[in-house]
């Protein structure tokens, strides 16, 4: 079932390399939907329990130890639902992104949609590592190749920047089959990884190639460098995948890897970690304000965001881990749906400068109300998700140690202003004679993002499906650490929701 | 004095015979056969002999006895001590004569140059005077080149098969001397191929002085020229070792040479961009396997026992040599030499398997042992060299091959494929998951992590991250930049169906080897241990 759901799009991808290109869009389309389809029907078949369901195992490499493993859990299907939700729409909004050459663009997000689900469903190390890495030859062509000029310079920089960080992470990787063929028989396998006993000196060290590596991926403060300028050169619908999907491999992957094979080490960094996830909350904060391009701020929003996700996971309470989580969810929808609908606009006015845009909000209404909630959306507003993931994030701070959750709250002010006086820029003011005749949304563009502010408002009031898939995730995962805190964190959860 | 017939196992020396003997039958035919005939013939000859070793390595391979003493090794050591056929030989025999049969496709290449030759039309022309033109306009190609490529696979079949110090030494002039000839015959921009041949015939010249002077050396350690009884003085410890340390050095240096290490790594660009990109392209594979295959056996068979006097060393060479061949590398502006100075690199990569040789005590069960990391990675390495270099010989323009930087921009909007293939292979190469480089990279890494030598794996990480920026660069170059307008750029010619035939065979493996690579790390591991 789950090799099925990584194989459509990817031989979705062949058939469009394959095929002339007058066909790519319509077979990408479909193929989006058939994977769509089939996430949902993983979600069915997933039993909310927990633990690792729909396993697949075959030996790939023998020599190795390396397993061709897959499997999903609480954290897993939700990324994959986000995955395979958010890649359809964004070949709707983005509708003509890929005009110049349709075989490349979808074949490239096909790839790319195969590749993460693969990175969210693998539980061998090895097979990880591979998809993890492969996901950024995607992501390469699709930076390098659409978007505005300039953007090989910044694809060169974003594949540098992520391959260098999966070196690292090689290091590490290496290093866990030596120390498990120290012990025995040498395995990739996360089951046996997380039962082997590595040394606390060795475990360190593992931890920080892993650990530097997700943090290039989320990224957060100071290896963030690449993420506003690949966000601005890119087409909007690249910079959704990068940012709401491929940039959750990092936080997934502290929470999978980094939580789950190294507890003792990752304990041992939380203080270091949470002062690097405080920075990158109030640092994407300030300097996304002073943002002039529209998806340059944008792109800088989501380091903040990112530190809020790293902070939850690493205060270690279940409130932290369901609150990252969540945060995960969220931040994919409400991102995606600033970009999007950022990327319509820019496409009215030409520019992607805030100041040469301003007092467009009388002539494209609807726009503009999509813009504000999403814009809300970001800022945390209550009644809106990524409300209740921030708040079960601020209160795990909070508990972890009432200084970190003092800084990490001046994240939502600043979020505010960078919100507001966004949207102030770009929507009001006196109307320039020449933006009169605007269109406003068409009916592609408002369905196309329709769905993103469904989710946004109804778990904004009704969070529990989130929480239940992701509580019995995190309720293993504080066992495995050995972390126990007894308030009744379920409760508290849905009272935030409320 | 008594003289001993010597025993010769012509079953299991076939490969060698086969090779040997096809490079003499060419060398007839050459005399013989009237000009126009020669080149059909020769390389029909050339292709069935390789083809003909090729069955007969599988088939000595299928049928090696159980040998050595923990019977972790089978095969015999034949020929009175001097050439040893193992797993591993077997296995280096087999890569060696599949990168040949490339080698014969690349060299029968005559579409390119409208219907003739890659190669000199008369060598013995001085370039730019009319005797030049007139074996040009008479369509003249030189034939020779077949009989100079079975000669250097034989000496690389018997290099990394040797036995003995002096069978080592004459396998390594056998491939050298047919391959410097081969470096000097291109046809057009003759001299830089005549400079190239030249630099590499004095600088391996040199470098085969000090092997023989290590020789000598090391004799005088060990009273013999046989790996066995060298091995056999070291472990026992024999007095004299500054002898064997010197011994040591000087041999090394002959080694390094051939495989390109820092510091003895000079010649690399200049040969493979003056030589005709197929005899590059065969070189950079073959030469490779060849020459590490012989630094394996010379160092865990003969001086195994001795690995804490050499493995620092070669912590030193690797170190030098990943980190000058990926920081030059960036300087580059012309294909093939960019190509070079990453072989450099990859040479750094395969030293540092190299040096995480462990006694089997000190492995898991199942663990890659550095025998079966560097043989993979050669593998690897070898079909992305191989494939890359034959399409450089497709991107032309009207002065034939052109290979630098300018000319490659934008090749990709006008050849997607051929720009496509080139970037897989560079992907290979600098390790990308899901091609075989990756695998490579990985295995290399481990068994030197698994050796204690993480200071090496740390510095092969960080000059893997600069070896990714020159090519990622040039892929950046082929796809997402326009060339300047009104300038001049290559095209890409249509080549034989042979030549597009190795490519696409060299595509495919890198694809299979890196998404399914089980299989021929089994072949590595069926290999087993070198025998003595």
């Amino acid at each position: 079932m789950l090799t099925t759901l990584i194989l459509v799009p990817l031989v979705g991808a062949l058939v469009i390399a394959a095929l002339p290109a007058a066909n790519a869009r319509v077979i990408a389309l479909g193929v989006t939907a058939v994977t769509l389809g089939l996430g949902i029907a993983v979600a069915v078949m997933y039993d909310v329990d927990g633990g690792m369901q729909l396993t697949e195992q075959v030996s790939w490499i023998e020599a190795f130890g390396v397993h061709y493993a897959l499997g999903v859990d609480g954290l897993g299907l939700l990324l994959v639902l986000l995955t395979v939700v958010l890649v359809p729409i964004v070949l709707v909004a983005d509708w003509d992104a890929g005009d110049e050459n349709p075989k490349a663009f979808y074949g490239w997000v096909l790839a790319l949609e195969a590749l993460s689900l693969a990175v969210f469903l693998a539980t061998d190390v090895f097979l990880f590592y591979v998809v993890f890495e492969a996901t950024l030859i995607p992501a390469y062509f699709l930076v390098g190749g659409f978007g505005k000029a300039g953007r090989s310079a910044a694809a060169v920089k974003f594949l540098m920047f992520q391959l260098g960080g999966g070196l690292v992470l090689l290091a590490s990787v290496i290093g866990l089959y030596v120390v498990s063929a120290q012990q025995g028989t040498p395995s990739y396998l996360l089951s046996d990884l997380m039962a082997l006993d590595i040394g606390t000196e060795a475990g360190r060290w593992l931890f920080l190639g892993f650990f530097i590596a997700f943090a290039i991926k989320a990224p957060l403060f100071p290896v963030h460098t690449w993420l506003a300028d690949t966000t601005e050169k890119a087409t909007p619908g690249t910079s959704v995948l990068l940012v709401c999907v491929l940039d959750k491999i990092g936080t997934f992957g502290m929470l999978r890897f980094c939580l789950g094979i190294f507890p003792e080490a990752s304990q041992w960094a939380t203080p270091v970690v949470v002062t690097i996830a405080v920075i990158s909350i109030i640092y994407g904060a300030l300097v996304a304000i002073g943002q002039d391009d529209v998806l340059r701020l944008i792109g800088l929003t989501s380091l903040s965001h990112f530190g809020f996700i790293t902070l939850g996971i690493f205060v270690f309470s279940s409130q932290g881990g369901s609150g990252a989580i969540l945060y995960m969810v969220n931040h994919g929808l409400g991102t995606a749906a600033l970009f999007l609908v950022a990327g319509y606009l820019i496409k009215r006015r030409g520019t992607t400068l805030i100041s040469e845009m301003g007092g467009i909000e009388k002539v494209t209404p609807v726009l503009a109300g999509l813009l504000l909630v999403a814009g809300l959306a970001t800022l945390g507003l209550p009644g809106l998700s990524p409300f209740v993931s921030e708040f079960l994030v601020l209160l795990a701070a909070f508990d972890y140690g009432w200084w970190v959750g003092a800084f990490a709250v001046t994240g939502i002010v600043l979020a505010a202003i960078y919100v507001l006086w966004m949207y102030q820029r770009i929507m009001t003011g006196p109307t320039p004679p020449e933006v009169e005749a605007t269109p406003d949304g068409t009916l592609r563009e408002i369905a196309a993002v329709a769905p993103l502010m469904v989710a946004l408002v109804f778990f904004g009031f009704f969070p529990k499906p989130l929480l239940e898939t992701s509580n019995p995730y995190v309720a293993d995962l504080m066992i495995h650490v050995g972390v126990t805190d007894d308030e009744p964190t379920v409760a508290l959860a849905e009272e935030a929701g409320r | 004095m008594d003289f001993i017939n010597p025993t010769i196992e012509y079953a299991e020396l076939s490969p060698l015979l086969i090779v040997m003997g096809v490079a003499c039958l060419g060398v007839v035919v050459e005399a013989f056969l009237p000009r126009e005939r020669r080149h059909v013939v020769q390389s029909t000859l050339a292709g069935v002999g390789v083809a003909a070793a090729l069955g007969a390595t599988i088939a000595v391979g299928l049928n090696l006895d159980p040998a050595g003493t923990d019977g972790a090794g089978q095969g015999l050591v034949g020929a009175e001590g001097s050439i040893v056929v193992d797993g591993p030989t077997i296995y280096l025999w087999g890569l060696v004569l599949v990168f040949a049969l490339g080698g014969v496709a690349l060299f029968a290449e005559r579409r390119l140059e409208a219907g003739i030759s890659a190669f000199a039309g008369q060598a013995a022309a001085v370039p730019g005077t009319d005797a030049e033109r007139e074996a040009s306009t008479k369509g003249l190609a030189h034939t020779e080149v077949y009989p100079l490529l079975m000669f250097a696979v034989g000496g690389m079949l018997l290099f990394p098969a040797s036995g003995d110090l002096l069978m080592m030494f004459v396998a390594l002039e056998v491939l050298s001397l047919p391959l410097y000839l081969l470096c000097g015959l291109a046809r057009r921009r003759r001299l830089l191929s005549q400079e190239a041949a030249m630099k590499y015939f004095l600088l391996g010249a040199f470098s085969s002085g000090f092997f023989l002077y290590g020789m000598a050396l090391v004799y005088g350690y060990a009273g013999s020229m046989d790996f066995a009884a060298i091995n056999e003085a070291v472990v026992n410890g024999a007095d004299n070792e500054i002898l064997l340390m010197l011994g040591i050095a000087l041999l090394s240096v002959g080694l390094l040479f051939k495989v390109g290490a820092v510091p003895f790594q000079a010649w690399t660009p200049d040969v493979y961009q003056g030589a005709p990109t197929a005899v590059t392209a065969f070189m950079s594979a073959g030469t490779k396997v060849a020459a590490f295959g012989a630094m394996l056996r010379l160092f865990y068979v003969a001086l195994g026992a001795d690995r804490w006097d050499w493995q620092p060393m070669l912590w030193v060479v690797a170190i030098l040599t990943m980190v000058v061949g990926a920081v030059v590398a960036i300087a580059q502006t012309d294909v093939k030499r960019m190509l070079a100075y990453s072989a450099v690199a990859h040479t750094g990569f395969l030293i540092t398997g190299v040096l995480g040789l462990q006694s089997a005590g000190e492995l898991a069960d199942g663990q890659v042992t550095s025998l079966q990391a560097v043989l993979f990675y050669l593998t690897s390495y070898g079909v992305a060299s191989l494939g890359a270099f034959a399409l450089v010989m497709v991107v032309r323009d009207a002065n034939g091959e052109s290979s630098s930087f300018v000319r490659w921009t934008g090749l990709g909007k006008r050849s997607p494929l051929v720009a496509g293939l080139f970037a897989f292979f560079l992907l290979s190469m600098a390790g990308i998951p899901l091609t075989a480089g990756f695998v490579g990279k990985w295995a290399v890494f481990t068994v030197a992590m698994s050796a204690g030598a993480w200071p090496v794996v740390l510095v092969a990480i960080a000059s893997s991250i600069v070896a990714v920026y020159f090519y990622v660069r040039f892929i950046r170059l082929m796809f997402f930049t326009d060339p300047e307008p009104g300038a001049e750029v290559a095209e890409v010619t249509t080549a034989s169906p042979l030549t597009g035939l190795t490519i696409a065979v060299c595509a495919a493996a890198t694809l299979f080897l890196g998404v399914v690579p089980g299989p021929v790390l089994d072949l590595a591991v069926h290999a087993g241990d070198f025998i003595r």
